[in-house]
């Protein structure tokens, strides 16, 4: 610790109690402080931050020197950005706020329901949203720098390049915003044609990595030349050791931001703070931010077929009915929850399903449950919340190879 | 109320039942339908007496019809509102003026009440299951008699009985007018008229949530209180809850009791009450008030002691043992009417089907009543589950205790513009690794939802490094359980800053 210290540059007051005539009695203060026995004991500015392991995790976050690279490649059209990657900018974070703009349309038809009274005449405005979306997506650039320079972390752009294909054929009828597209496509699987115009088409074919021109081969850093991605260990190192990748270039783990955000604080960790934590992209739980929102963590049925066997799963699965869609007039056999148990390991829940308004917010603990072993007896021995939509699960008793209805006939 | 769910005896006998549980509502219903489902002949025997100011209901307990269903249908009227105001941030241009029509909102949820009751008749009728609408009180340790409406009298006698009766709201009726001129939640839901500007007496769960939902409908609602908000319940995390309230609107009169209820020529309520503290009295106008002071259990007209079922002199709860046995051998009681047990539906309608496969499926399976979540529907919902700080500390002293803790601000509210000041998680930890989750609390929207597979982590015994390994979902509030990395030990600042 003292070494890290001097490293740092950073001056320390080091009080050595073997040294010192009532060391003893400072050793037993510390105790009652701290909660910690033991030495090196560590104060910066005046707060507890604990022992050696503690002190080189923290180190990390102390004062390594840091640079980091970014750049935005203007899109075709010419849309660029400030740091903060894809999520903040271009991904999660508007997307959400776009969704929740949809959602606050729905609300606005079900308030009627519930009494609410006002002009039947209600439109959207596109640029409010899209200017008050932004300057929340403004803040958060301007947040990220403040970040890293009260970090010391140096911040430079650098550039990138990367290319796209598209396979069907548009023709710009009308300049202007919008404009006018005019597309031709055929089918994937007949010969039917079709022609139409649009103001907007937005291609989202998926996503390609942008390690095409960083200079990788020079290095001698291979990529799968299929997808552009690159393979890591399981300490996220690539076959040049010390480089490291994370994140959406990662050949075979889920493209999420938080996977990419634990996987960059583990290896921070494992790299200068003594620590040996892997990132585990097992049963990451994710959410589709549909109309009709998708949470899942684990195996797909399909997946869990493939990988168990059908005769080693039972499949619980309802409809059901949120409480608010019934004055609201909305249909009580949308919503629907499905979790895949391996028999032979105790009914082992592995796979959670759940479609359904708030899916996020529901999907998240049972992730944290599923860590922990979570098995059918389990979901069955615990009580649920009522009235919510994710006490549904507190209650599965119909199996997918029963073969009986699910269908909801309204009673709660 | 009482409600019974009966199983039926022998063939042929009319009025001989196998089992016959006096139960309340969904507890009843769901006992009554699991005996029926094990091959019993089974009666449930419900009864709803009017509230003094003449309010009365079907089939299906307090949960359908005065509680749970009711109230969360208005707090979602409640929160409509608030989207709307929302929506024009996100670019809804929706015209002024906005209100609230009380008597269409109403409606809607009385005729949803009403649909639940009739799914119930149905649900006991598909299952063979025998309902009586009878007022029925024990006349031998095997009968009750129960008289109907019309006075009718019916005898039942059964092998097996259980009580689920449930509970009604507190009057206080040492005050002046408390109850000729105030309603409780046993009649709020039932008001064909809007309660107009409201005084809401108690700082339980139920007064705050009512509160909460008037608030939001735009009335003019003050709760007042005797001393701490939400009593039994993690005190920081109600103080938040308050703290939310007041600052949307809800006025609050802390530490004052009511003393006399007028009611004056034009029709209004005038209120005194005094000043806890400084002993001064007040007064003010109000078109409503409503008691929210607690709920004691319905078994005061069972004849209970005339069969020698013990209840708890204090709270004239009924005791019984881990077995939902009451003193009598074959007398069961199950629900709110039951000493210890927590008051809620999911709660009862467990322990109601265990105690069917207990007595009829070869089952010994038995309620674990530990680490119960549950969600308090305010305007910002708090949902908890396990232990509260201070019972953390009592049980294991706050040096073996860690808390994490962290403010955050859900997305939705930045470019709605929302005070986010009260969003806050807290996770109460033993110290000692791998550091056993011993509660959580989360108040923010959705808690509820948010808090259900928590609930599940806990009953898998997981620990704090579990949680934390855990991936999130981005981006929710949820996620920022798996998050939390400060510890309220180290003084350091718990808000989330960033993504």
């Amino acid at each position: 610790v003292k070494e890290l210290f001097s490293s740092l540059g950073v001056d320390c007051n080091i009080l050595e109690l073997d040294q010192l005539d009532d060391g003893i009695r400072v050793q037993e203060m510390l105790t009652e402080i701290t909660n910690q026995k033991t030495v090196p004991n560590i104060f910066v500015n005046r707060v507890h931050v604990g022992g050696c392991d503690r002190t080189f995790q923290e180190a990390a976050i102390l004062g390594k020197r840091v640079l980091v690279l970014d750049f935005v490649v203007p899109s075709p059209q010419g849309t660029s950005w400030g740091l903060g990657g894809t999520c903040v900018n271009v991904g999660c974070i508007p997307k959400k706020l776009m969704h929740q703009a949809a959602l606050l349309g729905q609300a606005l038809q079900d308030s009627r329901k519930f009494g609410w009274e006002y002009n039947q005449q209600v439109k959207h405005n596109w640029s409010t949203l899209t200017e008050a979306i932004q300057n929340h997506i403004g803040s958060l650039n301007w947040s990220y720098r403040l970040s890293l320079r009260e970090k010391g972390v140096t911040y430079v752009n650098a550039y990138g390049e990367f290319v796209d294909h598209h396979k069907i054929k548009i023709q710009q009828l009308e300049r202007g915003s919008p404009g006018k597209l005019k597309v031709w496509a055929k089918s994937t699987e007949g010969p039917e044609t079709m022609e139409e115009v649009y103001n907007t088409v937005l291609l989202a074919i998926g996503r390609d990595s942008c390690t095409r021109k960083l200079g990788l081969e020079k290095i001698g850093v291979k990529i799968n030349e299929k997808n552009g991605k690159i393979p890591v260990n399981d300490t996220e190192q690539t076959n040049v050791p010390h480089v490291y990748a994370i994140g959406d270039v990662l050949e075979g783990k889920p493209e999420l931001t938080p996977v990419a955000i634990q996987a960059g604080k583990l290896l921070a960790r494992r790299l200068f703070g003594a620590s040996s934590e892997k990132c585990d992209y097992m049963s990451v739980p994710t959410a589709v931010f549909t109309p009709l929102e998708y949470g899942c963590c684990g195996l797909s049925e399909e997946k869990a077929i493939e990988v168990y066997k059908k005769e080693n799963l039972e499949v619980y699965h309802t409809l059901f009915w949120p409480l608010e869609w019934t004055i609201a007039g909305r249909d009580n056999n949308t919503c629907y929850a499905k979790i895949i148990c391996h028999k032979p390991d105790s009914d082992r829940v592995i796979g959670f399903h759940i479609l359904g308004p708030n899916a996020g917010e529901i999907t998240q603990g049972f992730a944290a449950a599923m860590k922990c072993g979570l098995t059918k007896q389990l979901l069955d021995d615990t009580i649920g919340i009522h009235p919510t939509c994710g006490e549904v699960f507190t209650t599965l008793e119909i199996t997918k190879s029963s073969g009986l209805d699910i269908t909801q006939k309204g009673c709660g | 109320m009482a409600a019974m769910a009966a199983v039926l005896r022998g063939p042929g006998r009319r009025f001989r039942w196998r089992t016959q549980a006096l139960a309340g509502g969904v507890r009843g219903a769901a006992r009554g339908v699991a005996a029926a489902q094990l091959g019993r002949k089974v009666a449930v025997v419900d009864y709803v007496e009017p509230s003094p100011q003449g309010t009365k209901w079907g089939l299906g307990g307090t949960c359908v019809n005065v509680g749970c269903i009711p109230k969360k249908l208005m707090h979602q009227a409640a929160l409509l509102g608030g989207m709307i105001q929302d929506a024009h941030h996100y670019g809804w241009e929706v015209a002024q003026p906005i209100r609230h029509d009380w008597r269409k909102m109403a409606e809607a949820v009385q005729n949803h009440v009403k649909s639940l009751n009739w799914g119930h008749r149905v649900q006991l009728q598909d299952r063979k299951v025998k309902y009586f609408n009878i007022k029925a009180s024990f006349i031998n340790e095997h009968t009750v008699c129960g008289i109907a409406k019309s006075g009718k009298e019916t005898l039942l006698s059964a092998d097996h009985i259980v009580i689920a009766t449930g509970g009604r709201p507190r009057y206080p009726t040492h005050i002046e007018g408390a109850l000729e001129y105030a309603i409780t939640s046993d009649d709020i839901f039932w008001l064909k008229e809007s309660p107009g500007k409201t005084l809401v007496v108690g700082a339980s769960y139920v007064a705050l949530e009512c509160a909460g939902f008037l608030t939001g409908i735009g009335l003019d609602t003050t709760v007042m209180m005797r001393s701490i908000p939400l009593r039994g319940f993690d005190q920081q995390m109600s103080s938040l809850v308050m703290e939310h309230m007041e600052s949307h609107g809800t006025q609050f009169l802390k530490g004052c009791i009511p003393t006399c209820i007028k009611r004056l020529p034009d029709g209004q309520l005038q209120v005194t009450w005094e000043d806890r503290t400084s002993g001064k009295k007040d007064t003010g106008i109000f078109d409503t008030v409503l008691w929210a002071i607690g709920r004691i259990p319905e078994t005061r007209n069972l004849n209970l002691k005339e069969v020698g079922v013990n209840i708890n002199p204090e709270n004239q709860k009924i005791i019984v043992d881990a077995q939902d046995v009451t003193s009598v051998p074959h007398i069961y009681a199950i629900g709110d009417v039951a000493e210890g047990r927590p008051e809620l539906t999911p709660t009862a309608i467990m322990a109601g089907k265990l105690l069917a496969q207990r007595l009829f499926g070869q089952s010994s399976d038995l309620m674990d009543y530990n680490n119960v979540p549950t969600t308090v529907f305010t305007p910002l919902e708090y949902g908890c589950v396990g232990l509260s700080e201070e019972e953390a500390v009592a049980r294991h002293g706050q040096e073996h205790i860690e808390v994490y803790h962290a403010y955050y601000k859900p997305l939705e509210f930045t470019v709605a513009e929302r005070d986010a000041s009260q969003c806050y998680i807290k996770m109460v930890c033993l110290k000692k690794p791998p550091q056993l989750v011993l509660g959580l609390h989360f108040l923010g929207p959705n808690a509820g939802e948010v808090t259900q597979g928590f609930a599940l982590g806990i009953k898998c015994g997981a620990s704090y490094a579990q949680v934390m390994r855990t991936v999130g979902i981005h981006p929710t509030c949820s996620e920022e359980v798996v998050k939390l990395r400060i510890s309220k030990r180290s003084g350091l600042d718990p808000t989330v800053t960033g993504c």
